[in-house]
């Protein structure tokens, strides 16, 4: 039980995610969250404003329980599958960090800096945030997928427009993390 | 409840991405710094996982449940879209340090203040949806 606790290795997460994969498929689906994005937009009445969002949403619905399910995994998890406050991220990250003005706690995943309720609500962290969302939600709906739908979907069906969206996923990333970080923080 | 095999799915891929730290931000950036083999071990092993999966699919030797061909749906093709889509989603990603399923799978492990992340996600999708049209292939 206490392997369990403790933070997996890779070579145990990855192999699930294949598995999770395999059940999306199984039961007759693709596998790929942000889709969601556009159904939420639909559910929030966005049909009114553009005919994108003139969708039946009912037809995506269980790919909306898939989300419910990460919601309550993670929820799962967090009481009843965590005990530890190990460190696992590796030093020198840390000392980068720090260098920018962020400190690591043991056993946390999101720093306070961006993510406590106090930094989140002041003018700049909100605008992060919330710039940090938008990007996301319309890189992935341009690009035609996200992590899951082209890294994993994308990349193990061989498909190039996934290695294409995923050298920008590295592009884009490598651009925030080495160059806009130290500008921003 | 058709749909709870999917919420089962769903409860499965959200521990397992908690478990993983995936949905860690310092792990995100640990990765763009390089300063980590966890994510790319975690990506790469999925990857090649499923590939096998995918190929067994495609030549029919597993079917779904009903016993149907699972077909692979073609990605939409487009070069500027998906190197330029994929570089503004990478831009988002270092930053929230989550992608569209740690979002969610946050919020779950009591990160409230991933929903200003989600909003802005849901903003970002309704803006492509405007501009869907307009923006080049």
């Amino acid at each position: 039980m206490d392997y369990l606790l403790q933070p997996w290795a890779w070579y145990v997460s990855g192999p699930l995610i294949a598995v999770v994969l395999f059940l999306t498929y199984y039961f007759g689906k693709s596998f790929g969250i942000s889709t969601n994005l556009e159904t939420m937009c639909t559910i929030a009445g966005a049909g009114k404003i553009s005919d994108y969002f003139k969708k039946d949403w009912k037809q995506r619905d269980w790919a909306l329980a898939i989300v419910t399910g990460l919601i309550i995994g993670g929820l799962i998890s967090h009481l009843f599958l965590t005990n530890s406050q190990v460190n696992m991220i590796s030093s020198e990250t840390i000392t980068d960090l720090q260098k920018l003005g962020f400190t690591y706690e043991n056993g946390s995943y999101v720093p306070n800096e961006l993510f406590s309720l106090e930094n989140a609500f002041t003018l700049k962290g909100f605008s992060i945030l919330l710039i940090a969302g938008s990007l996301i939600g319309f890189g992935t709906r341009y690009a035609g997928g996200c992590t899951s739908g082209h890294a994993i979907t994308g990349l193990s069906s061989l498909q190039l427009p996934s290695l294409i969206a995923v050298i920008g996923f590295f592009v884009g990333g490598l651009i925030m993390t080495w160059i806009l970080f130290p500008l921003i923080f | 409840m058709k749909n709870l095999k999917f919420l089962l799915v769903g409860i499965v891929f959200g521990i397992v991405l908690t478990k993983s730290e995936a949905i860690s931000w310092y792990r995100i950036y640990e990765m763009f710094k390089f300063q980590s083999f966890h994510m790319y071990g975690i990506i790469g092993s999925a990857v090649s996982i499923s590939m096998i999966f995918m190929f067994l699919f495609k030549k029919g030797s597993i079917k779904d449940y009903l016993g149907n061909q699972i077909h692979i749906k073609e990605k939409k093709k487009g070069f500027i879209r998906t190197l330029v889509g994929g570089t503004i989603f990478g831009l988002g990603w270092a930053l929230a340090g989550a992608c569209p399923g740690p979002i969610f799978v946050l919020l779950g492990n009591g990160i409230i203040s991933i929903l200003i992340v989600l909003l802005g996600a849901v903003l970002g999708a309704f803006i492509y949806g405007l501009l869907s049209k307009k923006l080049p292939n």
